[in-house]
């Protein structure tokens, strides 16, 4: 509960990102703020001071000002707290899309393999023991690298290379065995009961009994994965977002703000630091989450788990 | 019929109750079971799944762990009293004077150990022979139930031996340190009619060499004839009739105890035991005030809306039927 | 027993074979590519173009170019990236190898220890304080993106803190036969640092298969004999909740090892194979890629291998099935 209530306060911090920005900072995190300055205690300081070490310049820290560069600006000028905000609608945007394509494509292959069996059922299962046997993060960087610097086009799609949809593509396909491979063991033991059994003799067609008959005991399934699928696509966005072959500029993640502030992380560590406090929340109350919606459906876990 | 009937019972129960509290309600287990075992007795308890009687043995012997299970009455075993006396106090008895046989011997032993490393934990955890002591044992003990070959077999591991003489292994180990009683919990449910009565016969010898007493749970009439001295039914977690087993065989008080004998042919069935018991247990949550087998009973009357008194005397039951009203029952029926 | 390792081992050695066939499918057969102009990277001569071909066959049938490809990669080993012009790629893989098993050694046995302990002293600790609040760490291990701990624990240990941390050297690898305790040395907060998350997977894994295992009928029997509950819990439930532990450990140590331990290697500078990998793909360098892919299927399908043949240790049922 305490977890859908953090999660319910991050998601509506970030979707007011754009009032924030427009209405308390007055600042737009998207455009470099090179010259500008700000009124701080009277005195007026500019956004981007000379480095005090060396080359480049050195933005302002955190003001712990409500009202302006409370985080402190990016080496760019810009205000932190609103691209912070801003990246979380991104991070949070990415997290839970793929996750929906992930859990689609997981269930209907799954729930394919395990009704039919045969033929299907080896082609699915070969698909996944592939996706399996790479290290996820290799997988997902190879999709990269080759997508982002082509963009995606097949037959009538054409994505741009710098589109948010790659990255969420990317993520979705890369987990697709997590959860297709549980559904499909579900669905297996499910044709042997006797509804199903008793559904396929009564000659309903087979898309009739997928739909009515096998979905609803797969979907509780797939709600119990979900949320820890979000975690796990926002942790996995986040890491090539940081590697810079996730999300591209102009767009922001909480991954990419990690990755602008990796050079100012001695001098001003809050560029770095406030969006993986952001991540690790965030992931956390869906972890949280998960293990909740678990219990929620499978009471005997809950039982066991208590007894 | 033992001899030693007026010695000092070796387990005496009073007025156990156990009770787990769930979201949805109180559920009572066990409610007020009353027995006594004396030394060398074989002891039935008999009843449908869900009558607590396994509950009740596990409880007595503290192996319930749920947290919401509350445990009253008192247990006094070799005249101490042992209910809620924690588990350092427990281990000592659990194995050592008490030993216990499951349902399912497919499950009841850990499957990465050999049957011989499982009895070996099990003597040397009471006594205090050598590895190869205890070992020595083991062999001894897999032998006299019954396992041939012992010497060789002491290393196999438990998915080697068929269900029947998985039971037997499990009969060894619950032996294996002379216990003076020992629990039986439905021990012959889950194996086939030629090995159930092998077991039930290994049993019997077991009993007459070594003078243990037995506590056996089952659901099966025919085990008690064959095994009890005396007998408890019970039903949704209360002791209905108890007495010596040929009594309460012969001359059965409860309709419920004549259910489970067949005794009582109804019109239009054939008396099939537990089977022509019409309706199920109830739900363990609305277990009635009064009479608990009221709502499935034929012969129900008004007063079975109060609960019935436990009556006194070696044959004991708690039914508001008078005698001459059972008399004329049994009569009009057979 | 050594029949049944033998035969998981040809397994394995057909099931590389058959990886190796897929993957020099993906480089050399895909339609429409020119596999030499690949090879050679971007913007090269028709002379490098031309020693490509001929050095790889690319013009004779599959099978043969298949053999060359082998035979260059596995037993010549002079297989030669083009964008590093002359830079040989089995040395490159065979020099970054140690640095990754360093990492992941070191870490694997941290993980293992913290991971083991933690699911142990949760599950026998339900419904007390501390099971919950070692499953609230173990979420929060799990919720933190590897690269940004690395990040944090370097300002704390070599900026914010430095005076606390002085004993500890910058950022960088020396071998442990140069220096064992350099080695170490400079090593510990990546192992922390890889470690946190697997610790916490593992404390969640063990503790749910604990909790399952203290529910089964042989815990019941191992009461029934009179067992104390540490005995119990150590000798009977986690003996059984190992092969769990053990599968999930064999999959983990592979994919780490064959390159999954890239971010831990580049928020920490170590030239590891993950940092190799991620460079070659950056780069475009397939020879380079295909001899880290080729390593890393190698050690995933080893450490499966190695994760069956621990299986029929662990679990007699296994062994006699075989």
């Amino acid at each position: 509960m305490m977890a859908l209530g953090l999660l319910s306060l991050i998601i509506l911090a970030c979707l007011l990102a754009p009032y924030y920005a427009s209405s308390i900072a007055h600042e737009n995190p998207f455009v470099s703020n090179v010259q500008g300055s700000i009124t701080l205690g009277g005195k007026t300081v500019s956004v981007l001071q000379p480095s005090t070490v060396g080359f480049g310049v050195t933005p302002i820290g955190p003001t712990w000002h409500f009202s302006t560069y409370f985080l402190g600006a990016d080496p760019q000028g810009r205000d932190v707290f609103a691209r912070l905000l801003y990246g979380g609608r991104d991070s949070l945007f990415i997290g839970f899309s793929s996750a929906v394509i992930c859990c689609f494509f997981a269930t209907a292959l799954g729930m394919v393999a395990g009704y039919f069996g045969g033929v299907v059922d080896w082609i699915v299962s070969r698909l996944f023991d592939i996706i399996w046997a790479f290290p996820v993060y290799l997988l997902a960087i190879s999709l990269s690298v080759i997508l982002l610097t082509s963009g995606l086009n097949v037959g009538f799609i054409h994505i741009q290379p710098g589109s948010l949809v790659l990255p969420i593509l990317i993520i979705a396909s890369v987990y697709i065995p997590y959860v297709g491979r549980p559904v499909r063991g579900l669905v297996m033991t499910l044709r042997e009961r006797e509804f199903i059994q008793a559904a396929i003799g009564s000659g309903a067609s087979d898309w009739r009994i997928l739909r009515r008959d096998v979905f609803p005991n797969v979907a509780p399934t797939v709600i119990v994965f979900f949320p820890m699928m979000v975690a796990f696509n926002m942790l996995t966005e986040s890491a090539l977002s940081f590697l810079s072959i996730g999300v591209q500029p102009p767009n922001a993640s909480w991954g990419t703000i990690i990755n602008d502030g990796l050079d100012l992380l001695y001098t001003r560590p809050w560029v770095s630091i406030a969006p993986g406090i952001g991540i690790v929340l965030t992931c956390a109350a869906l972890n949280l989450l998960g293990d909740g919606v678990r219990d929620a459906f499978d009471p005997k876990a809950k039982l066991r788990g208590g007894a | 019929m033992s001899t030693n009937e007026h010695a000092a019972p070796v387990l005496e129960l009073t007025d156990l109750s156990v009770s787990f509290s769930t979201r949805q309600g109180l559920i009572r287990a066990v409610d007020g079971l009353s027995l006594s075992v004396g030394r060398g007795e074989v002891h039935g308890i008999v009843g449908e799944s869900g009558s607590g009687k396994s509950v009740a043995m596990y409880s007595l012997l503290g192996l319930t762990r749920d947290a919401n299970a509350s445990i009253t009455g008192s247990v006094r075993f070799e005249g101490r009293e042992i209910l809620g006396s924690g588990d350092k106090a427990m281990q000592p008895i659990r194995g050592g004077e008490i030993g216990m046989i499951f349902q399912d011997p497919m499950t009841a032993l850990t499957p990465v150990y050999t049957v011989g490393w499982q009895i070996v934990e099990q003597i040397r955890q009471h006594t205090d022979l050598t590895k190869a002591q205890a070992k020595a044992r083991a062999i001894e003990l897999l032998g006299e139930v019954g396992i041939p070959d012992a010497k060789r077999r002491v290393d196999s591991y438990p998915h080697e031996f068929s269900g029947g003489m998985r039971q037997r292994v499990v009969i060894a180990m619950a032996m294996s340190c002379n216990p003076k009683l020992l629990i039986a919990d439905e021990p012959t449910t889950a194996l086939d009619v030629t090995t159930q009565a092998q077991i039930l016969d290994l049993m019997s010898r077991l009993r007459d060499v070594h003078n243990s007493s037995i506590v056996i749970i089952t659901h099966d009439m025919g085990v008690i004839a064959e095994m009890a001295d005396r007998v408890t039914v019970m039903y949704a977690g209360r002791p209905i009739e108890a007495g010596p087993e040929l009594d309460v065989v012969r001359h059965p008080r409860h309709p419920y105890t004549w259910g489970l004998l067949g005794a009582v042919p109804r019109i239009g069935e054939r008396s099939e035991r537990l089977a022509t018991i019409a309706g199920n247990v109830m739900s363990p949550l609305d277990v009635p005030v009064g009479c608990a087998f009221a709502p499935r009973c034929a012969y129900v009357m008004d007063e079975c809306a109060a609960r019935p008194p436990w009556s006194d005397g070696d044959h004991r039951s708690a039914c508001w039927l008078s005698d001459t009203q059972r008399v004329a029952l049994r009569r009009k029926e057979s | 027993m050594l029949l049944f390792i033998v035969r998981r081992l040809i397994s394995a050695f057909l099931v590389m074979f058959s990886i190796s066939v897929v993957v020099f499918l993906i480089f050399f057969a895909t339609p429409g590519v020119n596999p030499a102009a690949r090879i050679a990277g971007r913007s090269a001569s028709p002379e490098v173009l031309a020693h490509v071909a001929a050095e790889f066959g690319l013009n004779r049938p599959l099978p043969i170019r298949y053999g060359l490809m082998m035979w260059h990669l596995l037993f010549q080993q002079d297989l030669t990236s083009y964008v590093n012009i002359g830079v040989k790629v089995i040395p490159q893989i065979t020099g970054a190898a140690p640095i990754t098993l360093s990492l992941i050694v070191g870490a694997a046995v941290l993980w293992l220890l913290a991971g083991v302990a933690g699911g142990l002293v949760a599950a026998a600790n339900r419904g007390k304080w501390i099971d919950p609040l070692i499953m609230f760490g173990g979420i929060a291990a799990v919720s933190i993106p590897a690269y940004w701990l690395g990040e944090v624990v370097n300002l704390v240990t070599q900026n914010k803190f430095h005076s606390l941390f002085s004993w500890l050297p910058a950022p960088g690898y020396v071998s442990i036969t140069q220096s064992p305790w350099q080695w170490a040395l400079h090593l510990i907060f990546p192992w922390i640092t890889l470690a946190t998350l697997y610790a916490g997977v593992y404390a969640r894994v063990l503790r749910a298969e604990l909790v399952n295992a203290l529910n089964e009928d042989y815990v019941r029997t191992a009461r029934a004999k009179g067992l104390s509950e540490r005995r119990i819990l150590v000798k009977h439930a986690l003996r059984c909740s190992l092969v769990a532990i053990v599968s999930l450990f064999g999959l983990d140590f592979g994919s780490l090892v064959g390159g999954a331990a890239l971010l831990t290697e580049v928020v920490f500078g170590l030239n590891g194979i993950g940092m190799l990998t991620y460079n070659s793909l950056l780069n475009l360098d397939l020879p380079v890629i295909m001899g880290c892919v080729m390593y890393g299927a190698f050690f995933i399908v080893l450490a499966s291998a190695v994760v069956d043949v621990l299986y029929a240790f662990l679990d007699p049922r296994v062994r006699s099935v075989h």
